[in-house]
């Protein structure tokens, strides 16, 4: 709050009422409606529905599918976060280590951020084409069984393969930005102290760098739950079997597809809170770093 | 010392090959004619179907879709990158003019129901959402399409953020100088915030740009499908088969969809970079 302010008037209403009306519509209203239908039982023309309580909850929450949906998930952006942190971590320390062509190595690295999951989708989906990808044969040819059509782990690993891809440049340009909020004058007490660079990485810089780590922690999961869609809609679509469906994948499977709206609502809701949680975490977290 | 700078100069030459090599790849394929990829697969030397497939692409009806060219999907996308951008921006730039500069009762709750929208993704609110658009006739139009996009908090917590740091004499000497509040906000925190204006801009044009989920559940007719849900519809059609795959197609459309945001991202680096940083705090 700022100390000097304008006095009372309906003029902060006018500033704000685009924003709260357009959030009231497309925001409250449809995620009120979700929490609504997720306690309805519609039968299969839409044409009459019934308060069922918590009975879709029951019904798809417990289902086998919604269950493999959610181990998948969470193995899937456990790995995700964790390969693509670990990977820009490692570019960002090397990049802000070299002097000569820096920029340019910083320019190669950071500028996938601007290319749409989709189009990250598609593009690794044909290069593991069987008709003509060279990853495909490559993976065969190196040995393994290659098969990411019929195969669940190899269809993760393609999944996988593409969200990291798409989320390195991201985690390397917050982890620049870090390094380079590192004061010099630490680094340098740093090599006084310790000549071994790795032991000085892991007791000096990464401490430093925990806040941002935490933080790009609950922006890869975010980024693993919700915007993978679009790379999953264009490469396995959940398949096989459901193998590779996320919970967010199968939210629209179920709702579009299946027009299952009430377990699909349910699922939606289940979602929110998952969302609230990581909200919390984040903002606990923001709060303790104000502290410091 | 000289030898670790060669494995530094390595691993960054690696992640570079990793990040660019995809790309590069894709738009080599996708100067070649469709049966050299195939019968060879992927490319990694331009062909010499650069233009014919570019054109067929851009400008030829049914060369990519069954009717719309990529130039058109081309003009959504950037409506909708710009409309998004730009629309955030002015949504954002007076919600938090209000809360940051007036004493009003409703501050606190109008505060907590944008921060809300965080907790609001709209993966988690589709169907409901699709039925809200619907109802209101808006399916198929730009005010559907963009508007329910642009209200999320992320634009509004960066205003805020900035504001607070402008310093307080600021609104003295003009409410001294007789100012009103339309004007203080037009003449003087506007042009303050220029560099946070663009670098906003930068960044949410990128973000429009790339939408996905909403653009696709919204837009039924072909006429407004944006780049990126033409690669929805090239996919179907590939892993339909059918007649001859048209790989050289496919990849010429994910380029198209590429280049602009990555354009912007490159001639704007500096901005953009600050803009993601600042605005994900």
């Amino acid at each position: 709050m700022k100390r000097v302010q304008f006095e009372h008037s309906p003029i902060p209403y006018l500033f704000v009422a685009p924003q709260i009306i357009i959030i009231l519509v497309f925001f409250i209203w449809p995620a009120a409606q979700a929490v609504y239908q997720s306690f309805l039982l519609e039968d299969a023309w839409g044409l009459s529905s019934q308060f069922v309580w918590f009975k879709n909850y029951v019904d798809t929450i417990g289902s086998s599918s919604w269950l493999q949906a959610a181990g998948f998930t969470i193995i899937f952006s456990t790995l995700v976060t964790f390969l693509s942190l670990s990977i820009a971590l490692l570019l960002a320390v090397k990049a802000n280590e070299v002097i000569h062509g820096a920029s340019t190595y910083k320019t190669l690295l950071m500028w996938a951020y601007a290319i749409a999951p989709p189009v990250a989708g598609l593009m690794g989906n044909l290069m593991f084409s069987p008709l003509i990808g060279d990853l495909y044969k490559f993976m065969n040819f190196i040995g393994f069984d290659f098969d990411h059509k019929l195969d669940p782990f190899d269809a993760g690993f393609v999944v996988v393969l593409i969200s990291v891809w798409k989320q390195v440049s991201v985690n390397f340009i917050f982890f620049l930005s870090g390094l380079q909020g590192i004061p010099k004058s630490v680094n340098e007490a740093a090599v006084m102290d310790c000549r071994s660079p790795t032991r000085r990485f892991w007791t000096i810089t990464f401490p430093l760098l925990a806040p941002t780590t935490f933080f790009l922690m609950v922006i890869n999961i975010t980024y693993a739950f919700f915007e993978t869609f679009g790379i999953i809609d264009t490469t396995t679509r959940g398949a096989p079997g459901g193998a590779t469906n996320t919970l967010v994948f199968k939210v629209f499977q179920d709702g579009f597809r299946g027009a299952d709206i009430g377990g699909s609502s349910a699922q939606s809701v289940v979602l929110m809170l998952m969302v609230l949680a990581l909200t919390v975490i984040q903002f606990r977290f923001i709060e303790r770093k104000i502290h410091y | 010392m000289q030898r670790s700078s060669i494995s530094t100069h390595i691993i960054l030459i690696l992640g570079a090959l990793f990040m660019t090599l995809p790309i590069w790849v894709a738009f080599a394929t996708s100067t070649h004619a469709p049966d050299t990829i195939l019968r060879e697969g992927l490319q990694i030397m331009p062909g010499g179907h650069f233009l014919e497939n570019y054109n067929e692409v851009l400008f030829v009806e049914g060369g990519v879709m069954k009717k719309v060219t990529a130039l058109a999907m081309l003009k959504n996308s950037m409506i909708l990158g710009i409309g998004f951008a730009v629309g955030k921006v002015v949504i954002s730039m007076l919600a938090a003019y209000a809360i940051v500069y007036f004493r009003f009762r409703l501050a606190v709750p109008l505060f907590w129901v944008i921060f809300m929208t965080l907790l609001l993704p709209l993966e988690v609110r589709i169907i409901p959402s699709f039925e809200v658009v619907s109802d209101l006739g808006l399916l198929d139009t730009h005010t559907g399409l963009i508007v329910p996009l642009i209200a999320s908090a992320t634009g509004t917590f960066f205003f805020r953020q900035f504001f607070r740091s402008v310093p307080d004499e600021l609104l003295e000497a003009a409410r001294l100088d007789g100012a009103t509040s339309w004007g203080f906000f037009k003449d003087i925190l506007v042009p303050l915030s220029k560099t946070m204006i663009a670098a906003i801009l930068i960044i949410m044009f990128v973000v429009g740009w790339n939408q996905y989920l909403w653009p696709l559940i919204m837009t039924t007719k072909e006429e407004n499908y944006t780049l990126v849900i033409g690669i929805k519809q090239i996919y179907q059609v590939l892993s339909e088969g059918g007649e001859l795959p048209q790989f050289q197609k496919a990849f010429a459309l994910t380029i198209l969809a590429t280049l602009p945001p990555v354009l912007v991202v490159l001639v704007f680096q500096r901005w953009f970079v600050k803009g993601l940083v600042e605005s994900e705090k």
